[in-house]
């Protein structure tokens, strides 16, 4: 027990320690956090009608960020079965870093939910037992289940790599090999039950499609590795982890796929729906073409799908792949593609025209931009805390003394620059 | 599921419930809306979902609101739990033929309802169609303003909560805050309420409106004759619908419901579905009778027809 005390000591000093731009970055964070608090506590005052929110609209920008990060989640699982499943070590080595990031994206998940409720003080009526969970019968019961499931095994995955590794010990298969395992249905799972909330919902026909998740899926395992692909190249810039190139060009790699399967499943559903030209093709024609004279989400979505081929191009393509500048830039173009197409794009034309054929624009408030923007620095900070105690592991300057109890702590910086990084000699 | 009226498990419910008063101590100086944290806050905020509640519980829960809401509207109001009566199964029928768009039903409603007037919800909603077009929602006006109705060309449908057999947003709700009840209305528990609003996504008829707001109801106007599950007054961030006057039907057997009373040209009939005597049952068998949105298969017990 003293030894387990001893590290939480050890990560404790870690996080209040680093470089100007470590404590810079914190700063800035806690900055945008206490603003989104300060909104939110506005809109807890007020209520939701300080949101662009409204019965015919009833869902908007909270549910569209949700949404979109329970897919960036996924970037765990795209890392975790090449490492673990066909033991790929230069992934292996780094895919601890995509769990943490699910655990941030999950973290945001839950808030962005929280902030979408009109009651959050009955949050305790979901609890089993203590309240009612409707579950099976409500998606949303399911979705409670699986997304804090999510949570708990990534958290507990990525601690124990991490203290193992920090004890310099191997992980026990027998305790491990079966959650590693286990967090691949998870991740699915998480992705499945989100798609088939909206899915289940006859009432709402752009939802109602088979198609929604496979096309969650496969967008899923676009957005989340483009973010990793651009985090390793700042880590092993600004940190001694090493992340060879070809981890990073087989994650952009598998990205290209992924996209390839979720533009011919959008092209899929768009003939369907304007071959067939049924009502129920108003939602669509209203997300690409505008219905009525009401267009907002037309330029957003004509972005999106520019940003999305085009980085399937630059993915596809190995020249293009393959070099920084081109990787970086479709990285950047799938990120916001995604973020489009799986956010407002899929959640706002669900709801407008409405069930009785009234077109409401929805579009986000002040206050639902500063909670969010909040939301978003928090799961950053979460993320920079793991990272913090991750990567002086990962680099063998944070582990467990000669005497099995005290950590030694050789990293006091964390983020450095890269000459710095070389003039310091390396511990054996 | 818990069944209503169980009591199995309550002495560890209770223990678990003071282990929530610490966890709530700190969430609710943040969030709940009273500053001073009196008994009845907290009562409130450990209140059970209305299907478990023992009878004693439920008279301690009415006694608290009646008090509540008579010291807020400075008035007597009276909050009813009366249940279900045997043997009815609540039918509507609305004829089409007749209605002729005045929204006389609309604000009926709120007035017996007891809905926010700022911002103004409204239970029914009444669409302007197109005569030429039948009933299609894509065509639908809601927003119309003539200086008289109806006009040239158009028909009128009012639509609000359809009471369906088979009500797609109770399965959804993750709290089961909203249920059918045995005599077909479909009731909200405003205390159990969380407001995600996931039934409002479910639900094909727009008929589930939510309080994006604390509730603007002046006291002169506010209805005291209350039931728990319809016109009590509601808290902010919950969602309300109609409950075909819950606290009138259910009060006095046989009473029509506030928009059936309003109605000037009689184009609203209510009653029993399963009294082979009652209007609706005249209606169903003798006219000509569609529901809304049937390919849904949500089986609602409203029915439009056209009796001219």
């Amino acid at each position: 027990m003293r030894k387990i005390w001893e590290f939480f000591k050890g990560t404790l000093v870690l996080v209040t320690k680093g470089s100007k731009a470590y404590y810079a970055w914190i700063v800035s964070l806690l900055v945008l956090m206490a603003i989104g608090a300060a909104a939110y506590v506005y809109q807890l005052q007020n209520g939701l009608i300080v949101t662009g929110m409204r019965d015919q609209a009833s869902w908007g920008f909270y549910i569209s960020n949700f949404t979109f990060l329970v897919g960036v989640a996924a970037a765990a699982v795209l890392l975790v079965i090449p490492a673990y499943v066909y033991k790929w070590k230069p992934i292996k080595e780094i895919a601890v870093l995509g769990e943490m990031l699910a655990v941030s994206a999950m973290v945001m998940c839950l808030l962005f939910v929280t902030v979408d409720i009109g009651r959050p003080d009955r949050f305790w009526h979901l609890i089993p037992k203590i309240g009612i969970l409707n579950f099976p019968q409500s998606l949303l019961a399911w979705d409670v289940v699986v997304l804090n499931t999510y949570l708990v095994l990534n958290l507990v995955i990525a601690v124990y790599i991490c203290y193992k590794n920090y004890n310099r010990e191997e992980p026990n298969p027998n305790f491990f090999n079966p959650m590693i395992l286990f967090s691949i249905p998870a991740a699915v799972s998480i992705h499945t039950v989100t798609a088939f909330l909206y899915n289940g919902l006859a009432a709402r026909p752009f939802w109602n499609a088979s198609i929604l998740a496979p096309r969650f899926l496969a967008s899923a395992f676009c957005s989340g590795p483009a973010f990793m692909i651009m985090l390793f190249q700042v880590i092993r810039k600004y940190t001694r982890v090493e992340i060879k190139d070809e981890a990073i060009f087989k994650v952009a790699e598998l990205i290209a796929y992924s996209m390839f399967i979720n533009l011919f499943l959008l092209g899929a559903e768009v003939f369907k729906e304007y071959y067939s030209h049924t009502i129920h093709l108003a939602p669509m024609e209203y997300l690409f073409q505008g219905l009525k004279g009401h267009s907002d989400l037309v330029p957003y979505i004509w972005t999106a799908m520019f940003f999305n081929v085009a980085a399937f191009i630059l993915f596809l393509v190995p020249q293009t792949r393959e070099n920084y500048v081109t990787l970086n830039i479709g990285c950047v173009l799938i990120f916001i593609g995604v973020y489009i197409e799986k956010g407002l794009g899929l959640v706002i034309p669900g709801l407008v025209p409405d069930v009785l054929g009234e077109i409401f624009e929805y579009s986000p408030t002040g206050t639902e931009i500063l909670v969010s923007l909040g939301i978003w620095a928090t799961g950053l900070f979460v993320y920079t805390l793991l990272l913090r105690v991750a990567v002086p592991i990962l680099t063998g300057e944070f582990y467990v003394g000669d005497d099995g109890v005290k950590p030694v702590i050789v990293d006091t910086e964390f983020i450095r620059k890269a000459d710095a990084l070389a003039a310091q000699s390396y511990r054996d | 599921m818990p069944k209503p009226g169980s009591r199995d498990g309550q002495a560890f419910r209770m223990s678990r419930r003071k282990m929530m008063k610490g966890v709530a101590a700190v969430l609710g100086a943040l969030v709940l809306p009273e500053k001073d944290a009196s008994a009845s806050v907290w009562e409130a905020f450990f209140q059970k979902n209305f299907r478990e509640l023992s009878r004693p519980e439920l008279e301690k829960v009415i006694a608290r609101l009646e008090k509540e809401y008579s010291g807020r509207f400075g008035k007597a109001v009276k909050v009813r739990a009366t249940p279900p009566i045997e043997g009815v199964l609540y039918g509507y029928g609305l004829d089409l033929s007749r209605c002729i768009g005045c929204r006389r039903c609309a604000y009926g409603c709120i007035q017996e309802n007891n809905q926010s007037r700022d911002p103004q919800i409204q239970w029914i909603q009444v669409l302007q169609l197109n005569k030429e077009r039948g009933v299609d929602l894509e065509e639908a006006e809601l927003y119309y303003n003539p200086a008289k109705v109806p006009e040239k060309g158009h028909f009128y449908m009012p639509v609000q909560c359809q009471q369906c057999e088979r009500p797609p947003c109770v399965k959804v709700c993750p709290v089961q805050a909203t249920w059918k009840e045995r005599d077909g209305i479909t009731v909200v528990d405003y205390n159990w309420c969380i407001g995600c609003r996931y039934c409002m996504a479910a639900c094909p008829y727009g008929a589930r409106h939510f309080n994006w707001k604390k509730a603007g109801l002046p006291a002169a106007e506010m209805n005291p004759e209350t039931h728990y599950l319809g016109n009590r007054p509601r808290p902010v961030g919950v969602v309300e619908k109609c409950t075909f006057c819950i606290q009138r039907v259910r009060n006095t057997p046989g009473r029509y419901t506030a928009c059936v009373e309003v109605c000037p040209v009689g184009a609203r009939k209510f009653g029993n579905l399963l009294d082979p005597e009652s209007e609706i049952r005249y209606v169903i068998e003798n006219k000509r009778v569609f529901i809304l949105k049937e390919d849904l298969n949500t089986r609602p017990k409203f029915y439009y027809f056209y009796a001219t």
